[in-house]
């Protein structure tokens, strides 16, 4: 009996120390909230399990800037924002766009980049991408995107099918087995999947949507909480710091796909 | 794409294979499975204990405890329970004066899950302890044995084996449950596997491989229940 | 002794903290919670709770329908077709809801570019396949699941029917199929009533998971619409529980009324 209780005790406090151990040794650190899914050329996971992409090595160069440890969690992209006010992450860095609605509950920093909205389909599809034009067919939307919200406003009244995917992943994966006809998302994300072998053989592009500011947004920020305006401040400080010292062109210059399309502070 | 290997190469260990990818999920899920199995244990014994010797008001709470938690689909109680606890928590924590703590994804999956099972523990735990001959415990009485004497060398043993079959099934419930927390975006093996599937396109290998790790993870168990059932129920003659 | 005093003050504890939630949560109900957006969302709503029911009811029956033979043929049947029977049910049992759901849905999806690679002509003649709808793949993986676990349970069933009913229906003469649509189903079935009512919950348990999927299923409507919009995160889940909750007691309730007009002589 003596030696289960010592063995009961032992593995109740490693557990006890390793939740213990795990929350607050990282409470130091700035936690920076991305999507846990391959969003090329911004953030994936390679096959060692690192995140690498555009986002993650401005990320790098941020923290760098600000002289602050960060940490990268992952979490479900339709639950970044409860994650931020829960506090489960401080910084949502994850391709959000700002957006007045999501001002309403988080606030942003400066705009780090800006990509238009494209429309891509299958190969033999009409190619004019009107809303009148898209009666009855069926667009494919990740949840939670300025995309979805355009594709309802824009979209569905003229009569299309809007499906909704958690992540973007899928809905290209959709759109290659021909479940969807389009697909609405970020031009250079887009431009990353038609340049797979998938992509390739399935699909291409149908064009770019006109733009509203007031459902697309301004451009990709960092999403913090609305009490957080020091943290606010240094990221704004630390990107136009950035700028200044031209590293998002050295950034982009690993990623010659996003040469000329993205649009970042520099300019 | 280019240079990406294929089956079977995809799930070797190293830098180009997901195959540690894979099996370091696995080791999140059975870690988490333990842990929140352990504590819906605790949680059951306590509940199970208050349901049957407890006052009217204890009985009356953890009678909607276990009410309402088996009723809501697990889903639903873990997307509740993973944003709004740690909200609530840290609300609670900042208003008394504390620093807000940051729960990370592991120790709320356990947390979330643990509250779950403890509802479908407390329920197996209180008809086995029922299913214990009354004579046994009128006999310890008359012994004058303590109240936590009789629950250590009566009650505990004589209600195990009437509790494994339910616990053995929880056991499983909870390590397909550590599925779900891949909904909330922590990396356990769900969704390591539709990380590594979304990245390669190779949708069919990988989820068939994931499979294949949660079979292994029943089987076994179910092995080690049998061995114990085996043990506890030494003595008593044969259930079938 | 002091052990007693111990015990009043965690007692004390305890009612003061489920005190403080219960009060923090009327609290926030009648102040602070939002119900706005039920007005604008409630075609959507009903036909997403119309998708979660036709899941649920429609995976049970048919799911009931594959188990009989799966159950029963573990215990009379060809001992090739039993090892299969229960080799079916210990993958479905072993492996989890959703990766099978995701198996179904983004595997079989994965594969039609690869056979349209092979067949030129998939695309056009098999566009009725392809644009299945995702409610079907989310019925198919559900049916399977439910088919697999009742399997299990339908064979512990035929199993418990007394040897004694079966040998005495064969005795005066009933053909094999009559003792089985006579005695042997209905008894099983009255076996385990209790069992299925709880199975019966926990299918309607595992109807959410179709959301992952691109099902707009009661779910799916709350999590993939109403949140996205609006960004109200708890209170869509609320009403969500509390749906669940009422169906499941429903559920109950019908199961329990079944129950006592079934003669249970022992």
């Amino acid at each position: 009996m003596k030696l289960n209780r010592r063995i009961v005790l032992a593995a109740a406090a490693a557990a006890v120390a390793m939740m213990a151990g795990a929350s607050t040794a990282a409470m130091a650190d700035i936690k920076f909230g991305v999507a846990a899914e391959p969003y090329a050329p911004y953030s994936s996971k390679d096959a060692s399990g690192k995140w690498v992409g555009w986002e993650i090595d401005l990320m790098n160069q941020l923290c760098a800037q600000m002289n602050e440890k960060c940490e990268l969690v992952e979490v479900a992209w339709d639950g970044i924002i409860p994650a931020l006010t829960s506090k489960q992450i401080d910084v949502i860095w994850s391709s959000m766009s700002i957006t007045d609605e999501r001002k309403k509950t988080i606030d942003f920093s400066d705009m780090y980049y800006n990509t238009p909205s494209n429309v891509i389909g299958q190969k033999n599809g009409d190619t004019d991408i009107a809303p009148d034009h898209l009666k009855g067919k069926i667009i494919g939307v990740q949840v939670s995107t300025t995309h979805e919200r355009y594709a309802q406003k824009y979209f569905a009244p003229a009569g299309a099918e809007i499906k909704t995917y958690s992540t973007q992943d899928e809905a290209n994966n959709d759109l290659a087995a021909g479940r969807v006809d389009y697909i609405q998302a970020d031009s250079t994300a887009l431009d990353a999947f038609l340049k797979t072998e998938q992509g390739k053989q399935c699909c291409e592009l149908k064009g770019t949507v006109p733009d509203d500011t007031s459902v697309l947004g301004f451009g990709v920020g960092a999403g913090v909480r609305k009490e957080d305006t020091a943290l606010k401040e240094k990221i704004n400080a630390a990107i136009a710091e950035l700028a200044k010292q031209k590293k998002f062109a050295e950034i982009t210059k690993n990623y010659p796909d996003l040469q000329g399309i993205i649009a970042t502070p520099e300019k | 794409m280019a240079g990406q290997p294929g089956f079977p190469e995809i799930l070797a260990f190293g830098p180009t294979g997901y195959g540690d990818e894979l099996l370091f999920g696995a080791a999140v899920s059975v870690a988490i499975a333990i842990l929140a199995y352990t504590l819906g244990l605790l949680i059951g014994l306590i509940g199970a204990m208050s349901k049957l010797y407890g006052s009217p008001l204890t009985r009356a709470i953890m009678q909607g405890y276990t009410t309402l938690v088996r009723a809501v689909p697990e889903l639903i109680l873990i997307l509740i329970l993973y944003y709004a606890g740690t909200a609530t928590l840290n609300r609670l924590l900042e208003s008394s004066g504390f620093a807000a703590i940051a729960i990370n994804g592991f120790a709320a999956a356990v947390l979330v899950l643990g509250f779950v099972q403890g509802a479908y523990s407390t329920e197996v735990l209180r008809a086995a302890i029922q299913a214990i001959p009354v004579g046994q415990m009128e006999a310890a009485r008359a012994y004058g044995m303590s109240p936590w004497l009789i629950f250590r060398r009566i009650t505990v043993p004589s209600m195990l084996p009437y509790a494994i079959p339910g616990l053995a099934n929880l056991w499983l419930i909870v390590t397909k449950d550590t599925a779900l927390i891949a909904v909330v975006g922590y990396t356990e093996l769900a969704l390591a596997t539709r990380q590594a599937a979304g990245n390669t396109k190779m949708y069919f290998t990988f989820f068939m491989s994931a499979g294949l790790i949660y079979l292994i993870i029943t089987l076994v168990s179910q092995k080690g229940f049998a061995l114990l059932e085996k043990r506890v129920r030494r003595g008593q003659r044969k259930l079938t | 002794m002091n052990f007693d005093l111990l015990k009043m003050l965690i007692k004390g504890i305890v009612v003061l903290i489920l005190v403080g939630i219960l009060a923090g949560l009327i609290y926030w109900l009648l102040t602070v919670s939002q119900w706005s957006w039920m007005s604008v969302y409630y075609t959507l709503l009903i036909k997403g709770l119309w998708l979660t029911l036709l899941l649920w009811i429609f995976s049970c029956i048919l799911g009931m329908i594959f188990a009989i033979p799966i159950g029963l043929v573990q215990v009379t049947g060809p001992s090739w077709l039993a090892a299969l029977a229960k080799g079916y049910c210990t993958v479905i049992r072993g492996t989890p809801l959703l990766l099978q759901l995701w198996l179904i849905y983004y595997g079989l999806g994965s594969l039609f570019p690869k056979i349209a690679m092979v067949f030129p002509d998939f695309r056009t003649d098999f566009m009725w396949l392809i644009r299945l709808d995702a409610f079907w793949y989310a019925l198919l993986a559900f049916t399977l699941s439910f088919a697999g676990y009742e399997g299990e349970i339908m064979r512990g069933a035929f199993l418990g029917v007394p040897r004694g009913e079966l040998e005495a229906a064969r005795a005066i003469g009933m053909s094999p199929w009559k003792v089985l649509t006579r005695v042997w189903f209905p008894r099983a079935v009255r076996l385990v009533l209790p069992t299925l009512a709880g199975e019966v919950v926990l299918q309607l348990k595992s109807t959410p998971l179709a959301m992952t999927v691109t099902v707009m299923d009661l779910a799916g409507v709350v999590r993939n619409r109403i949140t996205q919009d609006t960004y109200i995160v708890y209170e869509p889940l609320m009403l969500l529980a509390v749906i669940y909750m009422c169906l499941t007691f429903l559920t109950l309730w019908a199961f329990s009324y079944i129950e006592k007009k079934v003669p249970q002589k022992r």
